[in-house]
C-alpha cells in the first residue's frame, strides 16, 4: 500500500500536472472572478467563501480524468486487479494520492487567495477547516467517477456530467461553513454535516468505485 | 368555449401549451424510433432467413 | 407462475404486446377527462386565480419525475442482483421519460411562479432539488449512451443509480437547509389533511377529483411508454445481436 502511495506520488510530481496545475487553476479562477464581478471589495467579501469552494471543486475536477486513465492506458490497473492487495484498498489509496496532489495544495493556498478576495477575518479559520473536511469527499466522489468513465475514449466530459451532481452536498455544506465562519455565525451542524458526508463516502465509495472498476476491466 | 381565465390566461395556457409539447415530443420520439427498430428486426430476420 | 418468467425478452414483449393497448387507452382517456375536467369545470382559486389549474400537470410530472428514479432504481437492482436483461433494458427506457415529466415539472413550476411569487425562478429547495434531480437524469442517460457493450453499459449505469439515489437524497436535504424557500409544502396527500387533524393547507375536493384523475393518467402513461420503450430497447439489442452473428458467420 505504502509502495503504491508512493509511486501515485512520484508520478503526479514528476509529470509537473498534480501539484501545479490544479493550483494555477485555483488561482486563475478567483483571479477572473472580481475582474468578472467587478472590484466592489464588500461584495467580493460576501461571495469568498462560495468563490473558493467552486474554484476548489472545479480544480479538484480538472485532475480527475488522470486519476485512473494513465494506469489504465499502461496495464497497470489489471495488474492491480490481479494483485493481493484489495482492490478496494487500491482505489482509496488512488483518491488518497489524488487528495495529496490537489486537495491539499488547495486548502493551503485558500488563506492566501481569500487575502485576493477580501475574505472577511473570522473566516480563514473556517474556510481552511471547512476545505480540509470537504476535499478528501471531493476525491473520493471523483475517484468514483474516474472509475466509471476510465474505459471511454472521450471520458472528460462525461466524467465532470456525473461528478457534478455528486458533488452538491459536499459544496452546499462546504460552503456554509464557509459563509457561516466569514460572518461569524455558528457553523456546528453544516460542519458535523460535512464531515459524515466526508467519513461515509471515504468508508462506503471505495467499495462501488472497486465494483464499477472490475466491470471496466472485465 | 374556453372558460374565463382572467388575467393569467397566458400564464394557464403556456404552461399547458408546454406540457403538451414536450409530452408529444416524448411519445412520437419513442413512437418513431420504435417503429424504425421494429422494421429493421423484420427485415434483418427474413435476411437470415434466407440466407439460412 | 413466477414473476420473473416476464424476464425472458420474448415473454416481456408479447405480454407487453397484449397489455399495452389497455395502458394506453386508459391512461389517455383519463388524461382527457382530467384535463378537460380540471380545465373546464373547476372554479377558480380565490387567491391564485385561473392559475391554480396549472396544478393538474405540475403535481403528476412532479410526482411521476420521482417515481421514475425510484423504478430504475429497483430495475438496477434487479438487474445487479438477478442479471435479467429486460430489468436494465426498462431502466434505461425510464430515463428519458423520467427526465422529461422533470422539465414538465419545472417549466409548469416556472410559468406559475412567475404570477404567484413574481419570478421565473427562485433557488427555493424543492425547485432546486429538481433541478438536480434533471442534471442526474442527464448523466445517467449520457453514460448509457457512451458505452458500447450492453453488458458493461447495464452494469455502469445500474452503479451509477445507486450512487446517485443516495447522493440525490442528500442534496435533497442538503437543499433544504440551505435555503429554506417559498414553496408550499406537499398540500395534496398529506395524512393531517386526510385525517382532517390539519386542514389549513388542504387541496380541497373540487380540485382534488380531476387531479387524481390526471395523477392516474399520468402513472399510466409513464407503464405505457416504458413497456414501449423496453419493447424498442429489446428489439435493438437483438439486431445487435443478429449482426454480430452475420459478421462472425461470414
Amino acid at each position: 500500500m505504502n509502495a503504491l502511495l508512493a509511486r501515485d506520488l512520484k508520478l503526479a510530481l514528476r509529470a509537473g500536472g498534480g501539484f501545479g496545475l490544479g493550483l494555477a487553476f485555483f488561482l486563475i479562477v478567483t483571479v477572473l472572478v472580481p475582474l468578472g464581478v467587478g472590484p466592489q471589495s464588500a461584495l467580493l467579501g460576501t461571495i469568498a467563501p462560495g468563490i473558493l469552494w467552486l474554484g476548489a471543486l472545479l480544480a479538484c475536477l480538472l485532475s480527475l480524468d488522470r486519476l485512473l486513465a494513465l494506469d489504465w492506458e499502461d496495464g497497470t490497473l489489471d495488474l492491480l486487479a490481479t494483485a493481493p492487495l484489495p482492490l478496494e484498498a487500491a482505489v482509496s489509496i488512488k483518491a488518497l494520492a489524488h487528495w495529496i496532489t490537489t486537495g491539499l495544495p488547495l486548502v493551503l493556498a485558500a488563506p492566501v487567495l481569500g487575502i485576493l478576495l477580501n475574505l472577511p477575518a473570522p473566516g480563514y479559520f473556517w474556510m481552511v477547516v471547512s476545505l480540509a473536511l470537504g476535499t478528501p469527499a471531493l476525491s473520493v466522489i471523483g475517484t468514483f467517477g474516474a472509475a466509471l468513465t476510465v474505459g471511454l475514449k472521450r471520458g472528460g466530459l462525461l466524467l465532470s456530467l456525473l461528478v457534478l451532481p455528486l458533488y452538491v452536498p459536499t459544496l452546499i455544506f462546504g460552503a456554509e461553513v464557509a459563509r457561516r465562519g466569514a460572518a461569524g455565525m455558528d457553523i456546528a451542524t453544516p460542519a458535523l454535516m460535512l464531515a459524515g458526508i466526508t467519513a461515509a463516502t471515504i468508508a462506503l465509495l471505495p467499495f462501488a468505485s472497486a465494483a464499477v472498476l472490475r466491470v471496466n476491466l472485465r | 368555449m374556453i372558460p374565463d381565465l382572467g388575467k393569467y390566461s397566458d400564464t394557464v395556457l403556456s404552461a399547458y401549451g408546454a406540457t403538451i409539447v414536450l409530452l408529444l415530443a416524448l411519445v412520437l420520439l419513442s413512437l418513431w424510433r420504435g417503429r424504425r427498430v421494429r422494421a429493421e428486426m423484420q427485415k434483418l430476420e427474413e435476411r437470415m432467413r434466407r440466407n439460412g | 407462475m413466477s414473476l420473473w418468467e416476464y424476464a425472458n425478452p420474448k415473454k416481456f414483449l408479447t405480454t407487453s404486446e397484449r397489455v399495452m393497448p389497455y395502458v394506453w387507452a386508459v391512461s389517455l382517456t383519463c388524461l382527457l377527462v382530467g384535463v378537460v375536467w380540471g380545465f373546464f369545470f373547476t372554479p377558480d382559486d380565490y387567491k391564485q386565480g385561473s392559475t391554480v389549474k396549472i396544478i393538474y400537470l405540475h403535481v403528476p410530472a412532479a410526482l411521476m419525475a420521482i417515481n421514475a428514479w425510484l423504478m430504475m432504481l429497483v430495475a438496477s437492482l434487479i438487474w445487479l442482483i438477478r442479471r435479467h436483461h429486460v430489468s436494465a433494458l426498462a431502466a434505461r427506457a425510464a430515463a428519458p421519460v423520467g427526465g422529461v415529466l422533470t422539465l414538465i415539472a419545472l417549466v409548469t413550476g416556472a410559468i406559475w411562479g412567475q404570477p404567484m411569487w413574481g419570478t421565473w425562478w427562485e433557488w427555493d429547495p424543492r425547485l432546486t432539488s429538481f433541478l438536480i434531480l434533471f442534471l442526474f437524469y442527464l448523466g445517467y442517460i449520457a453514460l448509457w449512451e457512451a458505452i458500447e457493450d450492453p453488458d458493461t453499459a447495464a452494469d455502469l449505469t445500474s452503479m451509477l443509480c445507486l450512487v446517485g439515489s443516495v447522493f440525490a437524497l442528500l442534496s435533497r436535504y442538503a437543499v433544504n437547509f440551505w435555503n429554506q424557500g417559498l414553496h408550499q409544502g406537499a398540500s395534496v396527500m398529506r395524512v393531517g389533511a386526510i385525517t382532517g387533524s390539519d386542514t389549513s393547507e388542504k387541496v380541497s375536493n373540487v380540485f382534488f377529483y380531476p387531479l387524481l384523475t390526471c395523477i392516474v393518467g399520468f402513472v399510466l402513461l409513464f407503464v405505457a411508454l416504458v413497456l414501449y420503450r423496453t419493447g424498442t430497447e429489446i428489439r435493438a439489442r437483438r439486431i445487435k445481436a443478429l449482426l454480430a452473428r452475420e459478421r462472425i458467420a461470414s
